[in-house]
């Protein structure tokens, strides 16, 4: 039985985002059967493009998920939508304050993220309940700093994140990067592997001499500047901050980061299937939007995937 | 221990009445003319959907558990309400039927594949917004004559939303926290592993609750067109987080089973109160949201303040 | 009496393992009414599985449960029947449901107890057994069951599983019932145990108090390693033949009795603890270079000893502070204190020394892997490859890697949690060398040890008994004897004294 368990989770560490890749490309591939081949490469570069936002917040929803049951950010949208209208204020459109408008963008996120923590430290609250509260207040922060102020990304910003040579994106390849640093974060350093060691066994994770505290301060923080980075590019790609541009990005950050082979129970998390995972949600969008179904019908489908991977994925470990 | 002195446990069951009454004598002061059979009735208009929403959310934290798919739920079912139900009672109540066994079949997969509630409600509430949208791609819809009748009925002395609510806090009440079958279904949230142990089923229990918050959310959707008339699917999103935010204000706990069905209907209404409350302040209504937040965390810090002052 | 003994269940070559770990080798026992019997044995004995698996909690890997009163046997038995045969048991750990009240959790047990006027009855119900057990108990049937102190919901417990509506009570088992009771009222108990088999049931009684066993019980099984070593009336036991039989037999006494004199040669004091509770101004100390142990019965304070000193909590001493003394702990209850179960072996020993491995902020992957393969064959962790997963060790190897793990990084204390518990006695003297050899290279070990045997390795002993040292023992003047002399002495006095009557 031992040997079956850990074959099991030998299987299941070695390739979980292999599926998340292979459904992108099977939905990849179905749309441009239907099309008959035109348009597979713009499909490709546009998934690419709106994936990497997904991308961004996904790698710190992954961090927190990872951290164990209970343990899942819920004020992502808030913060980008937050940390999206603060930043377009204060560049004002001009290209000099690309920098200090990034800046800010992350203190922004920073200080979400320690509210965050502070919360479920001092009301010892689930993350859940405590990221949900702070996310009210962040988001009328967000409303009420931006109300009825639509102000353009400086140039030079929009043109970053939206020139693509040859079809791809330059933000995309940024992505990829981080996704690659963050990668080397997870498992090759004190900090990644600790996120690990709690989500796996938080007491016996303190007993070997983990800072359990401060890790998880660490990674609600590192969530939430991640989530403000995202706000600012997004803002930037879309020609200004919106009240409800981090709407869609709570699910899409959980699913990401459940799609892509992280385990919900915590313990065990995978980066290069977050990018499968995005490009999967997006292509199945592209798809089904090709095959000329209703956004009901998408909605629905999207339901049903998550539920369905995560069923096949399994819950939490006894 | 002296019996004499008021237990925390008083106190925090007192918290949710008091912050209504809190809530109720500020909004007289700004504006006297709301002291009246019309004014009431004005501020309390939506509490009745909210406070089944609660309900609802109630029965799923019981079991420890948390659902993010109410809204989109309670949204569905106000587009079949204001489309089938009308159109084709038969058809209209039997797809009801099917939701509340839905969410059954929730409660026994989220249980027996030990996952995480709240992604798998998540992902529902795509399903239920899809579904939606399919039955009413745009606004529309017409609520059934019977429902527009219930919901604007006239009452004697105080609006009726007032007598449904304490009718329906005082229904759930008995059936979770006196009968005793309800005491086993607490129990399950308190300590499962002894539940078990003493031969009940926690699939069954599992699947109860999750029926019951699929009528509760059947019920919040049906009263809501009552109120709106028409239907959309987007209608009730933010229920989600307002039912959650109810629970908690009415003293329910997240894990333990510790629930009162009293607190979570006085809750949705100091919330639905919150609402109007601010708007006589003359805040803005770009702190509506946040003010709801900032309330869910003063209520959490006084329950920590009052669970030292009781520990000591 | 023993005319109206007859047997009520019949335990044949019953064993349970837990994956490559053996909890109850081939048990035969048989439970006899009209008898109270006594079950003993050290922590990690088996006495905890055997109980589950009589209260259908727990499957047996192998063998047959028999009762008398029907022919329900295995496969197939589990609470439910357990139940409708009559058998009732009070766990260790609280099975009350918190979130309820006296009498509500009074009908979880219960479900003929429903329709109207349930809670008039559940509340009769549990009130007079409460009454008939405990009299002058004071507790409010309509108190929810997470205000009461310890001792009143154990009590609510114990009264609960002696309460009848429609099926019988044939057997009822006391996993140490009196653990958090006073003297008086745990002679109350006692004393209704004593009626109740007088009236034809059966008791299973386990407690780590002696005394008690022996006034109640009529028989007493002993157990040790998974197995029953003794099954004999009560009479024929005195506290000295049962502690006897209780422990070891195999005593090595290699001569390597440690007779260093570090506490006089003025060598730095490391750990200087006071345990909460403790008015005597007696405080645990440990001196570089020595090896510290904390004995006692299990179960009273050295776990949380060690955790305080871990946790820096109540600690003074001249030389401690958490940066300039390194620690590192190794658990002795792996599953929950312990192993990291998606994690490789390599990974869960490498934990312990991150911060030493990492070259550029980043951790080296092949120093990793050298530190990895030097512990597996310094300890000799029975495996292939070190990149296996952790689950895929026995128990023992499982328990190496954890030392490993505390041993590999750089502390200079290391505590230990009573860490033998079941494993080999093979892996055992090999881990006793890995130790003695550390202490020769300076560090400092604090030993939780319900081992007698382990104490021969220690300089110096603390013996606990309910939360705080009782004795002081210096290695030369250990003997077995006077540790247990120290863990058991003065029972009646301690429990009278110790506390307040439940309030």
């Amino acid at each position: 039985m031992t040997a079956l368990l850990t074959k099991r989770i030998r299987t299941v560490s070695e390739k979980p985002w292999i599926w998340a890749f292979l459904g992108a490309f099977l939905v990849w591939l179905a749309t441009i059967l239907f099309t008959g081949g035109t348009g597979a490469g713009e499909i490709l570069s546009a998934a690419l493009a709106f994936a990497t936002f997904s991308v961004i917040v996904g790698i710190g929803q992954m961090y927190v998920i990872t951290l164990g049951p209970g343990n899942v950010d819920l004020s992502i949208p808030a913060t980008m939508t937050f940390a999206g209208a603060v930043s377009m204020k204060i560049m004002d459109s001009q290209d000099v304050m690309i920098l200090p408008g990034l800046v800010i963008a992350l203190i922004c996120g920073l200080l979400v993220g320690i509210f965050n923590y502070g919360l479920i430290r001092a009301l010892r609250i689930p993350p859940i309940i405590a990221t949900l509260s702070s996310s009210f207040l962040v988001q009328s922060c967000a409303i009420a700093y931006g109300r009825g102020i639509k102000i353009k990304p400086p140039e030079l910003l929009a043109d970053f994140t939206t020139t693509k040579i040859a079809g791809f994106p330059i933000l995309a390849f940024c992505v990829v990067l981080l996704a690659v640093v963050m990668s080397v974060v997870l498992h090759r350093t004190v900090f990644g592997r600790s996120v690990h060691a709690i989500g796996q066994n938080a007491r016996a994770a303190e007993l070997a001499g983990v800072k359990v505290d401060i890790i998880r301060l660490a990674t609600y923080v590192q969530s939430a500047v991640l989530a403000g980075l995202c706000g600012y590019l997004l803002s930037g790609f879309s020609g200004g901050a919106s009240l409800n541009m981090g709407a869609e990005y709570l699910l899409a950050s959980i699913a990401v980061v459940v799609i892509g082979g992280t385990s919900v129970a915590g313990g065990f998390a995978n980066l290069p299937g977050i990018w499968g995972a995005a490009l999967f949600m997006f292509l199945l969008v592209t798809m089904l939007n090709t095959f000329g179904l209703s956004a009901g019908i998408r909605l629905l489908l999207t339901g049903v995937i998550i539920v369905g991977v995560i069923t096949l994925a399994g819950g939490r470990r006894e | 221990m002296s019996t004499f002195l008021p237990s925390p446990r008083l106190l925090r069951s007192l918290l949710p009445a008091f912050s209504l009454t809190v809530i109720l004598i500020a909004i007289f002061y700004l504006q006297p003319r709301a002291m009246s059979y019309f004014g009431l009735n004005l501020l309390l208009n939506l509490a009745l959907p909210i406070a089944f929403a609660t309900l609802a959310q109630m029965c799923v934290i019981t079991v420890n558990d948390l659902d993010l798919g109410i809204g989109a739920f309670v949204g569905f079912v106000a587009c079949v309400g204001a489309t089938w139900l009308n159109e084709a009672p038969l058809l209209g109540a039997a797809v009801l039927l099917l939701c509340i066994l839905a969410y059954a079949a929730l409660g026994a997969l989220i249980h027996l594949r030990n996952l995480p509630s709240i992604v798998v409600t998540l992902g529902m509430s795509f399903f239920w917004l899809g579904l939606a949208l399919l039955v009413l791609p745009t606004p529309g819809g017409k609520a059934p004559d019977w429902v527009r009748a219930a919901m604007t009925f006239k009452a004697p002395g105080l609006p009726a939303t007032i007598y449904a609510s304490a009718l329906v806090a005082f229904v759930v009440h008995l059936a979770l926290m006196r009968s005793s079958y309800g005491t086993v279904l607490r129990g399950v949230g308190g300590n499962p592993r002894s539940v078990a142990r003493a031969g009940w089923s926690i699939l069954k229990a599992k699947m109860t609750m999750y029926a019951l918050a699929g009528f509760f959310g059947v019920l919040s959707g049906i009263s809501l067109i009552g109120l709106t008339t028409s239907a959309d699917a987007n209608i009730a999103l933010r229920y989600t987080l307002l039912s959650i935010a109810g629970v908690i204000l009415g003293g329910g706990e997240f894990v333990g089973g510790r629930i009162s069905p009293v607190g979570a209907v006085l809750g949705a209404m100091t919330l639905t109160l919150a609402g109007s409350f601010l708007s006589f302040l003359k805040i803005s209504p770009d702190w509506q949201i946040g003010a709801q937040g900032a309330i869910l965390i003063i209520v959490l810090a006084l329950r920590v303040v009052i669970n030292r002052t009781g520990a000591k | 009496m023993f005319e109206s003994q007859e047997r009520l269940i019949t335990m044949d070559g019953v064993c349970k393992t837990f994956g490559a770990v053996q909890a109850l080798g081939s048990i035969d026992l048989e439970i006899l009414t009209g008898q109270v019997l006594g079950i003993v044995g050290h922590n990690g004995a088996g006495k905890s599985t055997l109980i589950s698996i009589l209260a259908g909690t727990q499957r047996p890997s192998q063998g047959n449960l028999k009762f008398e009163t029907a022919a329900s046997v295995l496969p197939g038995y589990g609470v439910n029947q357990a139940q409708a045969n009559g058998i009732r048991c009070v766990f260790q750990e609280l099975s009350l449901c918190p979130n309820l009240t006296v009498a509500e959790n009074a009908r979880i047990l219960h479900p003929a107890i429903k329709g109207v006027g349930w809670k008039a009855r559940a509340r009769a119900l549990i009130s007079n057994k409460l009454q008939e057990i405990f009299p002058g108990h004071g507790i409010d049937p309509d108190a929810l069951v997470g205000d009461l102190s310890i001792a009143k919901r154990q009590m609510v417990e114990i009264a609960r599983a002696f309460t009848k509506v429609d099926s019988p009570i044939r057997l009822v088992i006391l996993d140490e019932p009196t653990s958090s009771l006073d003297a008086v009222i745990a002679r109350q108990l006692l004393e209704h145990v004593r009626n109740f088999v007088d009236q034809g049931g059966a008791c299973i009684l386990i407690s780590h108090l002696l005394e008690e066993i022996l006034q109640t019980s009529h028989r007493v099984v002993v157990m040790r390693d998974g197995g029953i070593v003794e099954d004999r009336e009560a009479s024929a036991f005195t506290r000295t033949n049962l502690v006897e039989a209780m422990g070891s037999v195999a005593k090595e006494q290699d001569g390597t009795q440690r007779t260093s004199d570090i506490r006089q040669s003025g060598e730095q004091v490391l750990v200087s603890l006071q345990p909460k509770g403790q008015s005597d101004g007696h405080r645990l100390l440990a001196y570089r270079g020595e090896i510290v142990g904390l004995a006692g019965l299990g179960g009273h304070g050295q776990t949380d000893a060690l955790l305080d000193v871990y946790r820096n909590k109540g600690c003074t001493g001249p030389a401690l502070r958490e940066e300039s003394v390194p620690m590192a702990l190794v658990p002795g209850d792996r599953q929950v204190d312990g192993v990291f179960p998606l994690w490789s072996i390599a990974m869960n020993i490498v934990i312990g020394s991150m911060r030493q491995l990492t070259r550029g902020g980043l951790i080296d992957p092949k120093a990793e892997a050298q530190l990895a393969a030097d512990w597996k064959r310094k300890i000799a962790i029975r495996t292939p490859d070190v990149n296996n997963n952790i689950l895929s060790l026995s128990g023992g190897n499982q328990q190496k890697a954890l030392f490993a793990r505390a041993l590999a990084s750089n502390a200079e204390i290391i505590l230990m949690d009573d860490p033998m518990r079941g494993v080999d006695i093979g892996t055992k003297q090999e881990v006793y060398e890995m130790i003695r050899e550390e202490v020769g290279l300076g560090r400092t070990f604090v030993w939780y040890t319900t081992e007698m045997d382990e104490l021969a390795h220690c300089d110096h002993i603390y013996v606990f008994r309910n939360g705080t040292i009782v004795a002081d023992l210096a290695g030369a003047e250990v003997t077995e004897q006077k540790v247990l002399h120290a863990s058991f002495e003065d029972q009646s006095k301690s429990h009278s004294s110790a506390k307040a009557p439940a309030s």
